[in-house]
């Protein structure tokens, strides 16, 4: 895919820089299903379910559990009190439907891959950080760096999140239905990230790419992030994305939405390897 | 790191030495070199009557030999004396540890000045001097220091507590949190962060003739809220002012007579999970403290950078 001006992601508005050198998309094929998950992933069924109630029990057990269930085949596990505890549910790179009946505290969900998680509670810090791919739904509210580089999947807050959200993200969309803290979408590289409610001070500072759209007042932009007009094709994504989550108004509408991209004034990149530049110069 | 953690009830007392030792002890991750606590029972009917704890060494001085007990005995005479000086009288003296005293005072007309005949005497420090504050801070868990200090079952309003990761200054108890605003009573404050202006806000508030007594850049958010409330500033316009005053990244927690302050500064880069009820409020770095004391789901939010809040007992 290296060089290519005009790709399909192009048209769809994910991201407008140009990939070149190693830059890689790939696009979901439900015919090469197999291609999308790991070698050694196990083969579940959605039908079979478990439960695990995590009261006194370690994390380190708990995330065990999990992780030989999906092992048994089990593809919907119930966790019931969590009781707000670190690190619970990590490093799963399976497909699973994990149900959380209770909250979780800092870095719950970090580093996974292809699950879908339903949380009940809320979440801590470093929610869901470096996820490639799958669906997050968190019903209350999420603390700070939520969804910290991100690389796929739908992260989805239904309550407010704290600051800092989505710092560093390189693809995927995070949905928040309340409102977000200072410095969100910091050193943002790509992906989508909404905003229903308003955002903090700094929005998207220093971003380089990707786009956030705002529903409500936005405290103050950072360095190079710029409003951009909304176009149909951002409003149609919108309006499918929210209605996915029940977080479309009731109108129906998305026009009250300001969109935010990179303004690039900051970029100072060319294509060139420091090898190739010592030729140069 | 540290950990910081503040529950305050409203219009009743509770046992908040166990619950400020359970919420401690869940942070205790967040720090193990020490372990402080800042509680604030029912001050007794006599205006006249204040709680005083002071140390008269540091706890690795036990290892030093017996010779530490010579001096532990010669600094107690010369507080006795000192307090005998200003016509006060020491009651239901208590020694939960070979270094720490807690008693009861009674009488004298300039506290300040005898808190600073004390402070004078070498290798003792006033923890705490107030009517409803207590302040016990020692090396060890919460477990550790709670048991140490018989603090369960304490009945109080109100609290703020510390575990320490050391990182600016020693590991003694002169560093551990939580601070009080020598020689203001009844001030607490603990800290997660570091202050960048220290230096720079501390000569300022010395040439104010403020005295600090240790190194520690938390100690500064205390004495500078003493010299605020002195000069009839409230506590939530004092804290708004330190967010435009003092520099670095830091949440902190405050405590006087019967307030409790939240304050967190521009970047928000330092975590506080907030819950509130019709009963109480509780504050910590990390969820789970809460949860120690609040053992079911509940709703709880993330204050946002600048955001001050204070409640009342």
């Amino acid at each position: 895919m290296a060089g290519v001006k005009s790709s399909r992601s192009h048209d769809m508005g994910m991201h407008t820089e140009q990939l070149s050198g190693r830059a890689m998309q790939l696009f979901f094929n439900a015919e090469e299903e197999g291609g999308f998950t790991y070698a050694d992933a196990f083969e579940v069924d959605f039908n079979k379910r478990a439960e695990i109630d995590a009261e006194g029990v370690s994390v380190h057990d708990i995330n065990l559990r999990i992780r030989k269930l999906m092992q048994e085949g089990y593809g919907t596990i119930v966790l019931k009190n969590p009781g707000a505890r670190h690190s619970l549910c990590a490093g799963i790179l399976n497909r699973l439907n994990l149900i959380i009946e209770g909250s979780l505290g800092y870095f719950g969900c970090g580093l996974i891959d292809g699950p879908n998680v339903r949380i009940s509670g809320r979440v801590g810090w470093s929610f869901a950080e470096n996820m490639m791919a799958g669906v997050c739904v968190i019903e209350k509210n999420a603390g700070s760096t939520f969804g910290a580089a991100l690389r796929g999947g739908d992260l989805v807050c239904k309550g407010s999140v704290g600051s800092r959200t989505g710092i560093d993200m390189k693809g995927g969309t995070i949905l928040i239905g309340g409102d977000t803290g200072a410095f969100s979408g910091f050193m943002m590289q790509r992906g989508r990230m909404v905003v229903c409610g308003n955002a903090g001070k700094n929005l998207g500072d220093s971003m380089y790419d990707g786009t956030i759209y705002v529903g409500g007042e936005i405290q103050s932009l950072g360095v190079d992030a710029v409003p951009e007009e909304m176009s149909d094709l951002d409003r149609e994504w919108l309006k499918r994305k929210l209605s996915m989550y029940e977080l479309l108004p009731k109108d129906g509408s998305v026009d009250h939405f300001t969109k935010i991209v990179a303004g690039r004034q900051l970029w100072n990149y060319d294509n060139l390897e420091p090898t190739e530049k010592k030729l140069i110069l | 790191m540290c950990g910081i953690a503040g529950i305050i009830h409203r219009n009743r007392t509770s046992d908040i030495g166990t619950e400020m030792t359970s919420m401690l002890r869940s942070l205790k991750h967040r720090g193990p070199d020490s372990t402080g606590f800042a509680i604030y029972g029912k001050p007794a009917a006599e205006d006249d009557v204040h709680v005083l704890r002071f140390k008269v060494a540091e706890q690795e001085d036990l290892d030093k030999g017996s010779h530490i007990y010579e001096l532990i005995a010669k600094r107690r005479a010369e507080v006795e004396e000192s307090m005998n000086k200003f016509g006060i009288k020491m009651e239901k003296i208590e020694e939960p540890t070979p270094y720490a005293v807690r008693c009861y005072i009674r009488g004298g007309k300039d506290l300040e000045k005898l808190a600073r005949r004390i402070e004078e005497i070498e290798g003792v420090e006033i923890l705490s001097l107030g009517r409803a504050l207590e302040l016990v801070k020692d090396l060890g868990d919460a477990d550790v220091v709670s048991e140490q200090y018989d603090l369960g079952g304490f009945q109080g309003t109100h609290g703020i507590g510390h575990t320490r990761m050391a990182t600016e200054s020693d590991v003694d108890i002169r560093s551990a949190h939580p601070y009080w605003a020598f020689p203001y009573h009844d001030i607490s404050v603990v800290h997660n962060g570091q202050i960048t202006n220290y230096w720079i806000m501390r000569r300022e508030l010395e040439r104010k003739k403020h005295r600090f007594l240790s190194n520690c850049d938390s100690e500064l958010l205390a004495v500078y809220t003493a010299h605020n409330l002195e000069n009839g500033v409230s506590l939530e316009d004092s804290m708004r002012r330190s967010i435009e005053e003092i520099d670095g990244v830091f949440t902190y927690l405050i405590a006087t007579k019967d307030q409790l302050g939240m304050a967190k500064d521009t970047m928000a880069a330092k975590p506080m999970v907030l819950y509130e009820n019709d009963d109480f409020v509780a504050l910590a770095s990390e969820e789970i403290a809460i949860r120690s004391v609040v053992p079911h789901e509940i709703d709880t939010t993330d204050p946002y950078d600048e955001e001050v809040r204070v409640w009342q007992a």
